[in-house]
């Protein structure tokens, strides 16, 4: 970088001002360390975040952790209550949803892959459903609530699994139809050339190549719905009583969460809590399995 | 069954395949006009009682049964824009490091900690915030702004008040948490597709790592990262429960970004519990469901425009 040792008489064009160019690459170098420090601690802040997130929740929730918790349903304050009701009905309703989203994403996927190519419907489907992705999951419940429960008398834990299906849609859509796309034309070509007709293509072969890619999508979903408090408090209510039936108001985690989280007993708060580290560090798990699926397939 | 006659294979399967996959793109469709229509026509009722009064009064009194729109629109905007401003510098910051700076064996592990950041429910932000970070801002963060930025002309006014530790800021603060990872992966995945012939071409003539990201990379991208920014702030706009956790829940426009106030998500959580079926409170929450729903629709809508493969700079 030392400009010094050069002898600027010999070099044709303007006078080289060795000060100047010196304090300038002095000041360029200055600016550039700056912001790498700056880009460092913007990283190191979003880590921060998410440690802290993760040591509070064990902090808070651990103590309360006990086999009360997956045994005994919500009680009132002071009996030694747990969450089993919320725990088997998030279950549930998260299991339900998928299965009733997957079927229909998948095929959207499918279309928007293997019919779609270059068409006004297709661009629109694909356009709305990338909408419905980041759409606020709270419209989807007050939307499900004006179709389903509104009318036909009462909140159920069925209206949940339908606004669940709602948000695991557009997720299901946008992996399939991206691995779907990955796959290459010879493989398509190879399966027509055998004389398959194109559903039997798609269904036998390109299902099974993407299998891995597709399974990521439905994980995805299935830990975006765990988690989902806002669509529920208008479909299935929640309910501190023990039930399975779809008919009536069904618990969840998040919304006992809800309830308790902001409830003046001690014990509430800790089930809340107890509550919250379960389904953070459930959904973190689906994530990084569905990551480790798709690596695997790779 | 004589070979002299082979059948054509029958495409009825075919024909049924393709007519469900192309069913099930026509259900999205109309799963989205379902969705706008039937909180346009459940919001009927206010808007007819109320027309265009309802976008510009700030009341909302259950008893005289008068509601208005303003207070939540107004706190569903600054909320989200406040987010941003904190957000999309950290974000950059972030896609910035992950791309040109890190370590080659850092890259993975950290990307996927700042996705996870994603992953994680909105009611465990809602819960942090509120038992975590709401004392940290009344304790330390909130005075010292306030004792530091008060004093100033003009806009010293905005930095005032009592430092709850709840309120607007708190609220734009988690909110900012929350989209961080949507707009570092956009901007991190953008950044990646800038050809590497035209960085080092621009290392080659002597740039420092930051002048190749402002005058190659960010030119080359800036379409699909506004596209990210945007996505984030679709994001922002409908968030309930971590908001309703923090924003201290009050009906009126706060003039100081310290006071209390709501979003749009956070009254319709908040008040649809205590909202008779029929009734005209309840319409009007599906009224600012409506209203939702278009500042969402509008705001994704040009985040996917600006995202599409074909938009580049």
């Amino acid at each position: 970088m030392s400009a010094t040792v050069m002898t600027s008489g010999n070099v044709p064009g303007a006078a080289k001002n060795h000060a100047a160019a010196e304090a300038l690459g002095r000041r360029r170098h200055r600016t550039n360390r700056i912001v790498k420090v700056l880009c460092v601690t913007a990283t190191g802040l979003g880590l921060v975040f998410l440690a802290s997130i993760l040591f509070t929740l064990l902090i808070r929730g651990l103590g309360g952790l006990s086999p009360t918790v997956f045994t005994t349903s919500t009680l009132p304050p002071g009996s030694h209550g747990g969450l089993l009701n919320a725990i088997v009905g998030s279950l549930m309703q998260t299991v339900l949803g998928t299965a009733i989203g997957t079927p229909i994403g998948l095929m959207v996927g499918t279309y928007l892959s293997e019919y779609a190519a270059g068409s006004k419907l297709g661009d629109a489907v694909r356009f709305v459903s990338d909408v419905l992705l980041s759409a606020p999951s709270i419209l989807v419940g007050l939307f499900v609530y004006a179709l389903l429960v509104a009318p036909f008398g009462g909140f159920s834990g069925i209206a949940g699994c339908i606004a669940l299906a709602v948000i695991v849609i557009p997720i299901v859509v946008r992996t399939t139809e991206d691995m779907l796309r990955l796959l290459p034309v010879a493989l398509r070509e190879a399966t027509v050339a055998l004389g398959a007709p194109k559903w039997r293509m798609i269904v036998s072969i390109c299902y099974p190549a993407a299998k891995d890619g597709i399974v990521t999508g439905i994980l995805l979903a299935v830990a975006r719905v765990a988690g989902e408090t806002a669509p529920l408090l208008f479909t299935s209510l929640g309910n501190l009583n023990w039930s399975v039936s779809l008919a009536k108001p069904m618990a969840s985690l998040p919304v006992t969460i809800y309830q308790y989280a902001g409830s003046a007993f001690e014990d509430w708060v800790q089930l809340a809590w107890v509550g919250a580290l379960l389904i953070t560090f459930g959904v973190l798990a689906i994530n990084i399995v569905a990551r480790f699926v798709l690596r695997g397939g790779k | 069954m004589s070979h002299a006659t082979t059948k054509r294979p029958s495409n009825l399967g075919d024909t049924i395949f393709e007519g469900l996959a192309r069913f099930s793109g026509l259900f999205v469709l109309v799963l989205l006009g379902g969705i706008i229509v039937v909180l346009f026509i459940g919001g009927l009722p206010a808007f007819k009682q109320f027309g265009l009064s309802f976008l510009t009064s700030d009341n909302w009194d259950p008893v005289q049964e008068d509601y208005g729109a303003l207070v939540p629109v107004f706190g569903t905007l600054v909320t989200a824009v406040l987010a941003l401003l904190m957000a999309v510098p950290l974000a950059f910051g972030i896609a910035f490091w992950l791309t040109e700076l890190a370590p080659a064996w850092l890259r993975r592990p950290v990307g996927t900690a700042i996705e996870l950041l994603a992953a994680v429910p909105s009611i465990i932000y809602g819960m942090w915030g509120f038992f975590v970070i709401v004392p940290i801002m009344a304790e330390y963060v909130q005075p010292f702004i306030i004792d530091n930025l008060g004093e100033l002309p003009l806009v010293g006014a905005f930095f005032q008040g009592p430092p709850f530790g709840t309120g607007i800021f708190t609220a734009a603060m988690i909110l900012a948490v929350m989209i961080i990872p949507f707009i570092a992966a956009t901007m991190r995945d953008v950044f990646d597709t800038v050809p590497p012939v035209f960085k080092e071409s621009a290392y080659g003539l002597g740039c420092t790592t930051w002048e190749v990201m402002r005058s190659i990379v960010i030119p080359y991208t800036r379409i699909s990262v506004v596209g990210g920014i945007m996505l984030g702030l679709g994001r922002a706009l409908g968030e309930t429960m971590a908001v309703t956790f923090v924003i201290g829940n009050t009906n009126r426009i706060a003039h100081t970004i310290f006071g209390p106030g709501n979003t749009i998500a956070s009254i319709v959580a908040l008040e649809f519990p205590e909202s008779e079926s029929g009734s005209l409170k309840l319409s009007s929450l599906l009224a600012l469901g409506f209203i939702l729903f278009v500042i969402s629709f509008i705001v994704l809508a040009i985040s996917r425009m600006l995202l599409k493969p074909g938009a580049k700079a």
